[in-house]
């Protein structure tokens, strides 16, 4: 057996040996990154391809973090030129960036991502605060000066003013960047103003929030159909199924593109890639590409990518971002941080 | 005491064990009958889903290539069309113009898809503005619009579009994969299998691998699919996102299954047949290559192409070597960037436009599709080629 064993992987080396001699020349742009700007990326790297003579770029979902990762291992033609991310690249992601010399990095903020707490049209529309959220869906909240397990279970247990409902939010599961977000912007940062710990984060596990995969589309049928229930998820699918569900403000204020481009919605996020100057003029295309992604043809507020469910940035933030990637001015450290 | 020998159909516990023996049929009968609903309901969902995606709606318009669509395909429209043509058809106008410029200042006459929503409009889908719903239903009338086989579906690749997205990248990605797989599965697969049949001598050692085999067989696909991005990717350096790498990759989680299934029909083939061969003065190489291989090829081929079948369907391992990727034009060779069939369905189930769901069905009851030719192919080479001894 061992004989095959060694049969086995002496097949393998020949073959991986070939393979690396494939890819020593490159002329397709090579994008990785966040599953939420993965639909807008996708979108532009079509129309690249049918619009222009270079080759449709090859862009892979997986996830920012991931994306960031593949993107800093260095530079060369076996690494990525583009890295999308749906938040900023961490002040850690740049060190290994620079450490593995990946030096000259263009930074671009393309628009907002929403994510909304929405439910079946059927029901009322609920106004909801960051309170009410937060005390929906951490594992403990503070009773009386002390953190107890969280013994909500009905929306008016919470606040009177709110209807006398079982509390059953269907959300997405930690690998997921949206939960990545929800428990940033709706956890982390408000959790200390009313009287949890800084920064909790702990979602509860009695089966109240429900982990609902990474398919919004899949939240979006259930809670159709469970008319209880509420979902959490990007505000690209309300925009699409607007007809049947209601999302409810938070902190009074709707999940309306012109709110969430403003950042007057409190659970948004931004939208980023990043641009490994050192494959410029190395892979043919990127410069074309970036500023296609950059134009106001996709980006702007009546763009192509507006359609798709990617919130604007407002015009004067936009305007900046488009000098900065024009004039490729590197993303500093002390950016970040 | 008689009674009791011979029994008789008025016995209370003789009826009683019919009655059992009843009740037990029925079980047995109820859970068919379950399992059979499950099927039929998955496939009338599937289908009542996807149907429409194998049909589209097209519009008949003239396209002017004038100076202003130089810059911008639209314009190459008369303006009541420039909202109900598909925006795939036109966005390329400007390239073509410059790729051949002896296009300029001509006129054509053409069937092109019209937008997603208004295909969703005719098959039910999705509502349209009044105006425009109305426009269209005239438009339909007068025959500008129709309704044909959506032939793109299967000539066109991904495309963010859903009225232009089609599976032939996916189809041809899955293609270049399954054939490395076999490529690497079938021979180490089925001369391990010989080995460990025919010569290996039957100590600790063998039994141990043996064990170990049918235990990678149950092994998660995912696993493999780490595996596959350790060994193929990091140490071989082979392109991310190729067909070579996923096909390699499923080609371990398809080699125990070759090797379980060659072994099986190896120890059909009886103990005589070797031993007359012997008898004759043929060495363990001759009887293998000329008596025993010959007889259990069938066997072997029929657990091939389930393996084959099985690793077609498969998704986990080749999100982590990167084929869960956006690929709208068919790779040319194993080593370019490729998807495959139900990586797209996987990509498409996760769009927010609704355009997609159909789309999804659609791709679901194609790889049902080759899933059962796969299948029926299997079982033809048994039913064919089986000898009984």
């Amino acid at each position: 057996m061992k004989t095959w064993k060694t049969s086995a992987l002496a097949v393998a080396a020949a073959v991986g040996m070939t393979a690396v001699t494939a890819v020593e020349a490159r002329d397709q742009i090579r994008i990785v990154g966040s599953s939420t700007v993965y639909p807008f990326a996708s979108y532009v790297v079509e129309e690249f391809g049918a619009t222009t003579n270079f080759q449709t770029p090859v862009i892979e979902s997986t996830g920012s973090g991931g994306g960031l990762r593949l993107f800093c291992e260095g530079v060369g033609v076996n690494t990525p030129d583009i890295s999308n991310a749906s938040r900023r690249m961490k002040p850690s992601e740049f060190d290994r960036c620079m450490e593995n010399g990946v030096t000259d990095i263009t930074e671009a903020k393309i628009g907002s991502d929403g994510i909304v707490i929405a439910q079946s049209a059927d029901n009322e529309k609920l106004d909801l605060t960051l309170e009410h959220v937060l005390k929906a869906v951490a594992a403990q909240v503070p009773q009386n000066g002390e953190m107890v397990d969280n013994p909500y279970t009905n929306w008016n247990q919470i606040d009177a003013s709110l209807p006398d409902r079982r509390i059953e939010i269907l959300g997405p599961p930690t690998t997921s960047g949206t939960r990545d977000a929800f428990e940033e912007l709706a956890m982390e940062k408000v959790s200390a103003k009313y009287g949890f710990p800084e920064e909790y984060t702990d979602i509860r596990a009695d089966g109240v929030y429900v982990d609902s995969g990474e398919n919004d589309n899949l939240i979006v049928q259930r809670i159709r159909e469970n008319k209880d229930a509420m979902g959490v998820f990007g505000y690209s699918f309300l925009a699409e199924n607007a007809d049947t569900l209601n999302a409810a403000s938070l902190d009074g204020v709707e999940p309306t593109v012109e709110n969430i481009s403003r950042g007057d919605y409190p659970v948004a996020r931004s939208l980023w890639f990043y641009i490994k100057e050192a494959h410029e003029g190395v892979v043919p295309g990127i410069d074309e590409y970036v500023s296609l992604f950059m134009d106001d043809i996709m980006i702007g507020s009546d763009g192509l990518l507006i359609d798709e469910g990617l919130i604007p940035l407002p015009a004067a933030e936009a305007a900046e971002w488009r000098d900065r990637v024009a004039n490729r001015v590197n993303v500093e450290r002390s950016d970040l941080e | 005491m008689q009674r009791r020998l011979t029994g008789s159909a008025n016995d209370p516990r003789i009826k009683a064990r019919y009655r059992g023996e009843k009740r037990f049929k029925a079980y047995t009968v109820t859970a068919l009958f379950v399992a059979f609903a499950i099927i039929i309901a998955f496939f009338t969902d599937i289908i009542s889903q996807g149907y429409t995606a194998f049909w589209r709606t097209e519009v008949n318009v003239t396209i002017d290539y004038n100076e202003r669509a130089e810059r911008i395909g639209r314009f190459a429209l008369a303006e009541d069309m420039r909202e109900i043509v598909s925006r795939g058809a036109v966005r390329s106008i400007p390239l073509d113009i410059r790729n051949n410029p002896e296009l300029a200042g001509t006129t054509r006459q053409e069937w092109v898809p019209t937008y997603s929503r208004i295909d969703q409009y005719f098959k039910g889908n999705e509502e349209l503005p009044p105006e425009m719903a109305a426009q269209v239903e005239e438009l339909m009338e007068a025959g500008v619009i129709r309704t044909t086989f959506n032939w793109a579906f299967f000539t066109a690749g991904d495309s963010k579009l859903p009225e232009l997205a089609g599976i032939f990248s996916a189809v041809v990605g899955s293609i270049f994969v399954l054939f490395v797989t076999l490529i690497f599965a079938f021979p180490i697969g089925v001369m391990s299998a010989i080995y460990l049949e025919e010569f290996a001598p039957d100590n600790k050692l063998t039994q141990l691998i043996e064990v170990n085999i049918n235990n990678l067989a149950a092994v998660p696909s995912i696993i493999f699919g780490l595996l596959g991005l350790a060994v193929f990717i990091n140490t071989f350096g082979a392109p991310r996102s190729s067909a070579l790498v996923g096909g390699l990759t499923l080609g371990l989680m398809t080699l125990p299954i070759i090797i379980i299934s060659t072994r099986a029909a190896l120890r059909a083939v009886p103990d005589p047949i070797r031993l007359g061969a012997f008898a004759m003065g043929c060495s363990r190489w001759q009887v293998v290559r000329d008596h025993v291989l010959p007889l259990s090829l069938p066997g072997i081929l029929t657990g091939t192409i389930i393996g084959l079948a099985q690793a077609m369907g498969e998704t986990a391992p080749l999100i982590i070597v990167g084929m869960i990727a956006y690929i709208p034009e068919a790779p040319g060779s194993i080593f370019e960037s490729a998807t495959v069939l139900p990586a797209q369905i996987f990509t498409w189930a996760s769009e927010p436009r609704k355009a997609f769901v159909e789309k999804t069905a659609a791709g679901i009851i194609v790889l049902l599709a080759v899933l059962l030719t796969l299948n029926a192919a299997a079982v033809f080479l048994r039913r064919k080629f089986e000898r009984r001894w």
